[in-house]
């Protein structure tokens, strides 16, 4: 059982890497797969090597084909059995389907013909280079039986996977009832202690009443003038604080109307943000992605693994419900587009006064600054939130601390050596090229 | 020594035991007052838990909780694309060549998009024909934003379905009873393919006629140009080719044969080599050609006439009939001599409507054989026939039109008669207007066909004969309007879009093989081969125009000038109608750019007025005042023609309008489809009679005062020949700008230790001087040679910088917010010069303050200059060092910065500017129902530009030499990771400047063209002598006047 769950992550995550690698070679991307076709001699199709059969499969058919669930292709668990059964092809068949499947459709085969008019006259890849085994052990891997649905809530009880907390939990109350045994003690102690004392007559001393502290204090006249001052230094403190904070929202979090996980994004599968944020490149605004660029991805990836599931519910999140909730607002419904489509109203956390202007492209492509370095750590965060403070000292602090990347940026060349010779150093700030004149930013 | 003495309070308190006494010591009142009655339930209030003083808790901490909930942010929603369009990139602008065609201005351009919305437009360099906006094109975009634009299909009053639309008007015009016409009244269209589908509408239907009617007639000038080269438009005139120009009343530089000639003007206007044009202007109103003229002759209409026919006779050597006052005739009889001297490189250009005087222009021209004349070119861009016009009003009244259909025009506010029209279109079975307004027209019609805007439409326009123009949307149409072509291909049975139409029509016509989505791409398309195509275009319309084809007789060889000088006649007061560089013909009235932007000659906003001289004026006893708070007032007067009496029209006293005649400019005076502010001026169409653009006049005064929003109130220069450098082409040809006797470009000089040194010396600075020679230094050059006064900078700047409207009654107050004016001023003498010499000789003991005050009023003919001023950025600005809050400073790249969220109002910098470009937000004009002009609504709103901030009340702004665009400049050429080039840094003013006269570049670039022009000889700087070293320089103007 443990191990289905295995697979399956495993094949979720391949799933992934396998989309970037799609966005990267196109043409692979550009031609559907279709049906693996088997025909089921009962003798060879459990020889294969179902473990090699995954890893051939995840690198070749799962861009187009899940087990389940039909994609661009249909859904293979049980392919050659079910070839066999309904259509009485044999493995040869799906040999030579594998291997050049348009050949098959051109030579007119009444069943590649149907099929390749049931997928939409998506023609699929040929795949020449795979072997007799590869095709036993990638059709051993469909054949393998579908795992059990994985209980979320625990209802069976009987997979907690977190038993850390669980003795956490136990030592912290161990701990606890110690405590309070404890205590009990000191006080059953305290009482016989008295009870002898009471017994032998002797007499406890008690305190002489002094004056009391604060009379002392308010005697205290000089002291209470230090308090004073003191104190009215402090709420100043405070309350110029208070003030100073008024407008500024770092550590903004708002809820957001899908659930969106930088963490899993940036952090766990390492997508690159401009991948998603690809007008910082260019642009004053490095734009929230349009949902067709979330497409790219999730029209393969309709569910997390179940380890992520697990960790969604650590934040009180399911993640299939938001990927859902995705598939509500671009209107898809798990095969194709709708038309029916609901933008999404994102909050927006990095709010600039209209006043200021800032550029994104001038810092990302231009300057070469990390997106972290105003952002924070984005791949760590489950919901994003305003990093830093965005006031104009922020700014301007980086402004006199960091170099202008000067280097092979053919516009800087005559500016730094004229600035160099000036100010008689080789690094420039921003600041020295005249990154802190008011109209730079206030126009 | 205690008094015994006891007060009463009452006389009970005599009644020893009076119970009253006794109740009164305890209680305030003797009663119990029944308040149970008025608070209810007296046990429920008893047994209620909460008290007054609950109460009060409550009220207090709900109304401290809502104050706390309210120190809450905002919560900004951001809704990205769900399928993001390719082209699109939030923060980006994309640019589309397209076209601007409205009837009456056409122009090739460029128009910016931001997000989606189109926020300004920009020249199309690429074109050859009409490639400069001029200020209404640049304005044009803020129509689209228009709130008041008919949003769907109307029936009456009421809004229907496109569908319903076209299934009525359909079966409606298949019931036209046969016989009736159906009659397409449009305004100019030169669009190959519109025509093709009017022709394919005529072929379905039958009985068609395709009336072209522009608001403002070239009619005679069509006529005469059809006469004699056999194709219905006018002849090109190319002014870069022209060494001496005579021009008898044509406004060239203002919407003469429909405009764009500025350009061509200035490319000789700028002496080179020693050398640049000669202009002469016979004019009776103060036009924008007049003010550019070396020589301005103002003279009356009529006597227009016979200046022509004597100037005819003069260089052919024909004698003519009819005699000239003696100075006109010499100054006739010296252009003549200039222009034989000239030979090819002379010409003539007229503005008079008559073609008489049409076909003698023709005739000299071609006498002359001016190379600046190209009657093998045609300009299409007029079309209208006023037979064509009133046969079609008469057909209406008679009742033999069946179905009006009426696109981009409105008869019913530019006809003299409306009345005439209103009757024949109540005879009309079915009327249509095509409008994006509910106008005048509109409003009368059966049915109203909402028509998106020139920037959502498609189009095709042949400008000059192989001159295409192509017009793309640049948005999606706004509302739910369909534009007439789509409409007449659905009446076709053609159920293909109109740009597949184009495509088709073009490929197979137009192209000759070369690329469709090219020619869209540039906007422009250029085809020798052409002329099968506009034979094909010329028969369509002649047949379509076959009824009333002109029939006038075309005389030649002299005998037009014989007729034209017989004609030549007045009797009394002569108007001539003009349109106004801010409103031609008033179909953008409803554009508060427009309506705010001064007119260059008179500088007056918000309105239109009679001009007359002077003396006139005297003898009318009208009148100009300045009041108390500096406005301008003015008289009215009441306009007669022929019995038509246009009533209370504001009077100007115009310097340069030739005694005996008066001018009104068209335009104005709408009242229907447009805002309440912007119902301005009196509507000089109902005076304009047979289409005749002058008439005679009775005027008379007028009770009441006239209140005008003039932002220009000192008209002189009173000899400060500083402010304007100006000299003559023979003094700039002979002798040094700094000659001792003659220089013409003399720095100021002041005294240091009592010796004579120049201004510009550090010895004399008081300031120490930055570095400037590191990175950029912006300079922008202005030449007042090249510049006209256009005003397309104004515009321009507007629309570039989200510049607030402030209305009428505040320009009144000089509260304009225009970053850029340009100051026109008059000479008090016949010339600037003798301004300045008659200044020099004032004597100090005599009469000083009478003399200068002779000074402030100009002459009867000035000399006019104009001069654009906007923030002269100066290195050592005295705005700068006022500020207490140092929101004013300057950038290491020349330009004077102006921080907004810093500014706290005191204006102390405003104080301190000495040329007074800075600008104070009296109130906040924007979402401000008391500012109801376009930064009020959310669909005004979108023409604003993103990168500039929209500022609030309180704040000072100024021109800041666009550094939005040079930022923008610079990043794009860092992310390239090269240097940038000569030519790329533009302001808003520099790039709208079709003459070359704003010319804007990075000084520390030796090889650009502004850091030599800013050490030409010609170079000053506005006030030098005050050492504020701006970073605007100013070219000396050289005038033509050495022949005179």
């Amino acid at each position: 059982m443990k191990k289905s769950y295995q697979s399956l992550e495993d094949n979720s995550t391949h799933n992934m890497k396998q989309v970037i690698y799609r966005n990267l070679t196109s043409k692979i991307l550009h031609l559907g797969f279709i049906l693996l076709l088997t025909f089921s001699t009962s003798l060879t199709a459990q020889e294969g090597d179902p473990a090699n059969g995954k890893s051939l499969f995840n690198a070749n058919c799962a861009s187009c084909h899940k087990l389940d669930k039909p994609m661009t292709g249909p859904a293979l668990r049980n392919v050659e059995a079910r070839l066999a059964e309904e259509q009485g092809l044999d493995r040869e068949w799906i040999n030579a389907w594998i291997r050049n499947s348009a050949a098959m459709i051109k030579s007119g085969d009444p069943y590649a013909t149907k099929i390749f008019a049931e997928w939409n006259n998506t023609a699929m890849t040929a795949f020449p280079q795979l072997s007799d085994q590869d095709i036993t052990d990638i059709l051993a891997y469909t054949a393998q039986p579908k795992p059990e649905p994985v209980v979320l809530n625990g209802g069976g009880g009987e997979t907690p996977p977190d038993d850390r907390g669980a003795s956490n939990n136990l030592i912290l109350g161990a701990l606890a009832i110690l405590f309070g045994l404890l205590a009990i003690a000191l006080v059953l102690v305290k009482r016989t202690l008295n009870r002898f004392a009471d017994a032998k007559g002797i007499e406890v001393a008690t305190k002489e009443k002094g004056l009391p502290l604060w009379k002392a204090f308010v005697q205290n006249q000089f002291l209470v003038l230090v308090t004073v001052i003191f104190l009215l230094l402090a709420s100043g403190y405070f309350v110029y604080g208070y003030f100073m904070q008024v407008g500024i929202d770092q550590g903004y979090e708002p809820v957001q109307p899908i659930h969106y996980s930088h963490r899993i994004h940036a952090g766990d599968n390492a997508i690159d943000c401009k991948y998603c944020h690809s007008s910082a490149r260019v642009s004053k605004h490095s734009g929230i992605p349009s949902l067709n660029i979330c497409m790219n991805c999730h029209k393969s990836i309709s569910e997390v693994a179940p380890e992520t599931l697990a960790e969604g519910r650590e934040y009180g999140v399911d993640y299939n419900a938001e990927i859902q909730r995705l598939y509500d607002a671009v209107g898809w419904d798990g095969t194709a587009y709708t038309g029916d489509s609901k933008p999404v109203k994102w909050i927006r956390i990095h709010n600039l006064p209209d006043f200021a202007y800032f550029n994104h492209s001038q810092h990302v492509s231009v300057a070469g600054i990390e997106c972290q370095t105003c952002h924070g750590p984005v791949e760590e965060m489950e919901i994003m939130y305003q990093h830093a403070p965005l006031t104009m000292g922020w700014c301007i602090n980086c402004h006199r601390e960091t170099n202008v990347k000067v280097q092979d940026n053919g516009y800087y060349t005559k500016i730094h050596e004229e600035l160099s010779k000036k100010y008689g150093v080789d690094q420039l700030t921003a600041a020295q090229m005249g990154g802190l004149e008011c109209g730079k930013c206030h126009y | 020594m205690s008094s015994n003495k006891k007060y009463w309070k009452s006389v009970e308190e005599l009644n020893e035991n009076s119970s009253i006494v006794e109740t009164l010591k305890q209680n305030e009142f003797v009663e119990e007052i029944p308040t149970d009655e008025f608070l209810g339930d007296k046990e429920a209030l008893e047994s209620s838990s909460t008290s007054r003083r609950d109460f009060l808790k409550y009220v207090g901490f709900s109304t401290a909780a809502a104050s706390l909930a309210a120190c809450e942010g905002p919560v900004i929603k951001s809704i990205p694309y769900v399928v993001q369009p390719t082209e699109i990139i939030p923060g980006v602008a994309n640019y589309y060549a397209t076209t601007i065609a409205n009837g009456f201005d056409f122009a090739s351009v460029l128009v910016k998009t931001r997000e989606g919305r189109p926020i300004k437009i920009e020249n199309n360099t690429d074109a050859a024909t009409n490639g400069i906006a001029n200020a209404r094109v640049h304005a044009s975009v803020l129509g689209l934003y228009d709130n008041l634009r008919v949003k769907s299909p109307m029936k009456g009053d009421a809004k229907i379905s496109w569908d319903t639309f076209m299934s009525e008007t359909t079966s409606k015009l298949n019931g036209l009873s046969d016989g009736k016409q159906i009659v397409f009244l449009t305004a100019t269209m030169p669009s190959p393919s519109t025509h093709k589908l009017i022709a394919d509408f005529s072929a379905k239907y039958g009985n068609v006629k395709h009336v072209a009617y522009d608001a403002v007639s070239e009619s005679a000038t069509l006529d005469a140009y059809e006469a004699k080269y056999g194709t219905r438009g006018m002849a090109n005139y190319n002014f870069s080719k022209a060494k001496t120009i005579v021009s008898i009343g044509a406004d060239f530089l203002g919407d003469w044969q429909g405009g764009g000639f500025e350009s061509g003007y200035a490319k000789n206007r700028i002496p080179d080599h020693g050398k640049m044009s000669r202009h002469i202007q016979f004019e009776s109103n103060m036009s924008l050609s007049g003010a550019n003229a070396d020589k301005r002759i103002p003279l009356t209409p009529s006597e227009q006439k016979l200046a022509l026919a004597k100037l005819y006779s003069y260089v052919t050597g024909v004698a003519l009939p009819g005699s000239l006052p003696e100075g006109l005739d010499s100054a006739v009889k010296a252009a003549a001599k200039e222009l034989i001297a000239a030979g090819s490189n002379g010409v003539v250009v007229s503005g008079i409507q008559d073609v008489n005087a049409q076909t003698t222009v023709l005739e000299i021209n071609e006498e002359l054989g001016s190379k600046a004349f190209d009657p093998d070119t045609t300009i299409k861009t007029r079309q209208g026939s006023d037979k064509a016009v009133m046969q079609l009003v008469a057909d209406m009244k008679a009742g033999r039109v069946g179905a009006l259909i009426m696109n981009g025009v409105n008869p019913m506010y530019s006809l003299p008669s409306t009345i005439d029209f209103k009757a024949g279109l109540d005879k009309v079975d079915l009327s249509i207007a095509f409008s994006m307004k509910q106008d005048e027209t509109a409003s009368n019609c059966d049915y109203i066909a909402a028509t998106p805007h020139n920037l959502e439409s498609w189009g095709d326009f042949e400008l000059k004969s192989g001159h295409y123009s192509m017009m793309q949307p640049t948005i999606r149409p706004l509302f739910d309007t369909k534009q007439f072509q789509e409409v007449l291909l659905a009446w076709n049975g053609n159920d293909s879009t109109y740009r597949d139409f184009i495509k088709s029509y073009w490929t197979s016509n137009i192209l000759g093989g070369s690329s469709f989505n090219k020619a869209v791409q540039d906007g422009v398309f250029v085809t020798s081969a052409s002329s099968d195509l506009v034979e094909a275009e010329t028969a369509e319309t002649t047949t379509e125009d076959a009824e009333v084809a002109e029939e006038a007789t075309v005389l030649t060889g002299g005998t037009a000038a014989r007729a034209l000088a017989n004609s030549a006649k007045s009797n009394g007061m002569e108007l001539s109608f003009y349109t106004k560089v801010g409103m031609g013909d008033g179909q953008q009235a409803n554009n508060p750019w427009l309506q705010e932007f001064p007119d260059p000659i008179t500088r007056t906003t918000w309105d239109n007025y009679l001009t007359i001289s002077q003396a006139d004026a005297d003898r009318l006893e009208l009148k100009n005042w300045n009041v108390a708070n500096g406005g301008l007032n003015g008289s009215y007067a009441n306009v007669t023609v022929n019995g038509v009496t246009l009533e209370n029209v504001p009077v100007i006293v115009q310097p340069g309008q030739a005694k005996g005649s008066v001018g009104l400019s068209f335009g104005y005076g709408r009242k229907a489809g447009l805002k309440e502010e912007m119902q301005t001026g009196v509507n000089a169409y109902k005076l304009y009679q047979d289409f005749n653009k002058v008439q005679d006049v009775t005027i008379s005064k007028a009770a009441g005062e006239h209140e005008f929003a003039c932002v220009q109130l000192h008209n002189t220069l009173m000899g400060r020949g500083d402010i304007i450098k100006e000299t003559s082409l023979e003094i700039f040809n002979t002798y040094g700008p700094e000659d001792h006797y003659h220089g013409w470009n003399k720095t100021p000089v002041v005294s240091l230790n009592h010796e004579e040194v120049k201004v510009t010396n550090p010895d004399v600075d008081l300031w120490e001087s930055f570095d400037r020679s590191v990175g950029h230094h912006f300079n922008l050059s202005i030449d007042l040679n090249a510049c006209t006064g256009c005003g397309a900078c104004v515009i321009a700047c507007h629309s570039e910088n989200n510049v607030p409207v402030v209305g009428k009654t505040e320009m009144r107050r000089s509260r304009d917010m225009h970053w850029l004016r340009i100051d026109r001023y008059y000479s008090s003498e016949d010339s600037f010069e003798s301004d300045n010499e008659k200044k020099e000789n004032i004597s100090g003991l005599g009469s000083s303050l009478s003399e200068f005050g002779e000074m402030e009023s100009p002459a009867a003919n000035p000399q006019v200059a104009f001069q654009p001023v906007m923030c002269q950025h100066c290195n050592h600005a005295p705005c700068e060092t006022v500020c207490p809050v140092a929101a004013t400073s300057h950038g290491r790249q020349g330009q004077n910065h102006m921080a907004y969220n810093r500014c706290v109002g005191t204006r102390y910098c405003a104080n301190n500017c000495p040329y007074k470009v800075r600008r104070f937000n009296w109130f906040l004009y924007s979402k401000n129902e008391e500012f109801d002009y376009y930064m009020n609504d959310d669909l005004g709103r979108m023409v604003l530009n993103p990168d500039v901030v929209v500022r609030s009340r309180g704040v000072m702004e100024k021109c800041s030499m666009c550094i939005q665009k040079t930022q923008k400049t610079i990043l794009d050429a860092k992310r390239e990771g090269r240097p940038v080039k000569d030519g790329e840094f533009q302001t808003a003013c520099s790039a709208a400047c079709g003459n070359g006269a704003i010319v804007f570049g990075d000084i520390n670039n030796k090889d650009s063209k502004v850091a030599e022009l800013k050490d030409d000889k010609r170079a000053y700087h506005l006030l030098e002598h005050v050492g504020t070293k701006p970073n605007v320089v100013y070219q000396t103007k050289v005038r033509n006047t050495a022949k005179a």
